[in-house]
């Protein structure tokens, strides 16, 4: 594996989850995220990839009865962030989450982007002017919106949602952002938007991204982690795994054998 | 060109195979079926525009006696007394200030309800506290009336020392509290069907509970919200017995709810079991107000289709 240039800014240690009712959907994960790098998780449906995710931004918090074990620790804090003590909601303003289908809230352009500073109480009108304009030109999107933020934001096209919220993710300025499948409900030239969009992203953050698009992997990621049935099979860096896995299954899944 | 030639040509020659011949007697049964559906569909429209005719007949006879000018203009409506005055308005602003007591209550207390329905309250609550609240709905409405009378009324005096027995303000409340159940119903299932996730959306960017209930949940379920307004007012504006039981049946002009005053429905009831000979102006009266109760409805109906439409949810 090619050692990194940055240091770790996150990483998993013997991280288990399990749904409500029982469900064990993973299995002593271990893996980092590397800092200023995109690191992709393959793998077949239900391998727990989405899952693995959600972990890093508490988002199984929302539904009851879901356990969490072992660590998610984030640096320089060194705190592991699935801690009884973190607040969830800390730890969402600083990782923050692009989702699979565009979910723009029913508010004007501009009041989406504004959304998250909104809710840390920021309302000083030309802090809100400056990063709405920051976070647009950092999604690509001011051009086409800088004459129609008062517009809804439904009127924009599906790719335009898309980088919207990859928008109203960036205003508050996250650390590390998630992305869950983002590309999957856009078209070809959308999709080509938003991974040119994230690879100028990693300058800034660290980016960890759920892929069923294995060219996606391959284009955008630095490394890659490969998943089944709750397990990390393979982790090595994006141009190991897919010229020379070191196993078989791995192997079996990128060239479309299985899965 | 040369397959569609050739096909047009064989089309000459077909005929239709018993086999797959139209079955008549499955028409004909399929037929009465849709026919009997229609039927039911109508009865309630035929019952609807019966309802408005009767209405529309009646009151053409009253108009004939009294002049719709002075049927708006007047202020007084003593169509029982000797000198008879004809004006809508004193029973009108009854209605329309027992009303807006009503939606003060309501409105605040419902939504409210259905925000902590949907947002906040875990499954087992939920299961627990809706069907109770929708118990309030099978309440029969003179329970309500007669607990507004003899229960709310006294503990009012006792704070305001003036006001009469009959009152619209006790009358307001009881009824507002009446039509919670529906406004929360309707409301919370409006939030409910808000996907989860756009909340999800809210909650990634470090929103609170409370933040993402009122910042994003409930725009995005305005249009079943102003629904169930609607719906409220349409209620409140209809209610008869907790209005004519507590309110009182002095038709007087005032939005004062510290007064007692008479409601459209209030006086509709009280002519109705009343002893007036049939066809008499009188009689024909409560045919007037009952058109203009229908108009009110109808109004709010209208405004509240037009909001809905102008917010519709788009997710």
């Amino acid at each position: 594996m090619i050692k990194p240039t940055t240091p770790i800014k996150a990483e998993s240690r013997n991280l288990n989850f399990f749904y409500n009712g029982g469900n064990h959907a993973l299995k002593s994960v271990s893996m980092p995220l590397y800092e200023n790098k995109i690191t992709a998780l393959i793998g077949p449906s239900g391998c727990g990839k989405s899952t693995f995710l959600r972990c890093f931004n508490r988002m199984h918090d929302l539904y009851p009865g879901n356990k969490y074990q072992g660590e998610i620790v984030m640096h320089p804090d060194n705190t592991n962030i699935l801690e009884q003590g973190v607040d969830p909601i800390e730890v969402r303003m600083r990782i923050s989450m692009v989702f699979q289908k565009p979910n723009p809230f029913p508010k004007s352009i501009y009041e989406n982007v504004a959304y998250g500073l909104r809710v840390r109480g920021e309302n000083n009108k030309r802090m809100l002017d400056d990063k709405v304009e920051e976070a647009l030109k950092g999604a690509a999107l001011w051009n086409e919106a800088k004459d129609r933020l008062q517009d809804l934001a439904f009127n924009l096209s599906g790719g335009q949602q898309q980088r919207l919220c990859i928008a109203r993710a960036l205003a508050t300025d996250p650390e590390i952002m998630l992305f869950d499948e983002p590309t999957s409900a856009l078209d070809p030239i959308a999709t080509a938007n938003i991974e040119e969009l994230m690879s100028e992203l990693k300058q800034k953050l660290t980016i960890l991204v759920v892929t069923h698009n294995m060219q996606q992997a391959a284009r955008v990621s630095d490394y890659t982690a490969y998943m089944y049935l709750g397990e990390l099979m393979e982790y090595d860096d994006t141009n190991t795994i897919f010229t020379r896995p070191s196993r078989k299954e791995t192997e079996d899944y990128i060239t479309g054998k299985f899965g | 060109m040369n397959t569609a030639t050739t096909m047009l040509e064989q089309s000459i020659n077909l005929t239709i195979s018993p086999r797959l011949a139209k079955n008549i007697r499955r028409n004909i049964k399929e037929r009465i079926i849709e026919f009997m559906l229609m039927l039911a569909a109508l009865s309630a429209v035929f019952t609807t525009l019966s309802i408005v005719g009767v209405l529309l007949y009646e009151s053409l006879s009253f108009f004939k006696t009294v002049s719709v000018v002075d049927f708006f203009t007047d202020t007084q409506w003593t169509p029982l007394f000797e000198d008879a005055h004809y004006g809508i308005l004193p029973l009108v602003s009854g209605t329309l200030t027992t009303s807006a007591v009503a939606l003060a209550v309501t409105i605040p207390i419902g939504t409210i309800a259905a925000i902590y329905l949907s947002e906040f309250a875990s499954h087992k609550t939920r299961e627990i506290v809706k069907p109770i609240l929708e118990l309030l709905v099978g309440v029969p409405t003179i329970v309500f009336g007669y607990f507004a009378l003899l229960f709310l009324t006294p503990i009012l005096q006792k704070i305001f020392p003036d006001l009469p027995g009959f009152n619209m303000l006790s009358a307001g409340i009881v009824m507002g509290i009446m039509i919670v159940p529906y406004i929360a119903s309707v409301a919370e299932d409006a939030m409910r069907a808000v996907p989860m996730s756009m909340r999800e959306g809210s909650y990634a960017m470090g929103a609170t509970r409370f933040q993402t209930a009122v910042r994003v949940v409930t725009p995005a379920a305005i249009s079943g919200i102003v629904a169930a307004y609607i719906l409220g007012i349409s209620r409140a504006v209809g209610e008869t017995m907790v209005v004519a039981v507590a309110a009182g049946q002095q038709p007087i002009v005032s939005f004062n709810p510290m007064e007692s005053a008479a409601t459209i429905t209030a006086f509709i009831v009280q002519v109705a079991m009343g002893d007036l000979p049939h066809g008499s102006i009188g009689y024909q009266s409560i045919f007037a107000a009952g058109l203009v109760l229908l108009m009110m409805t109808l109004c709010f109906n209208i405004l509240g289709h037009m909001l809905r439409k102008k917010y519709h949810e788009r997710y």
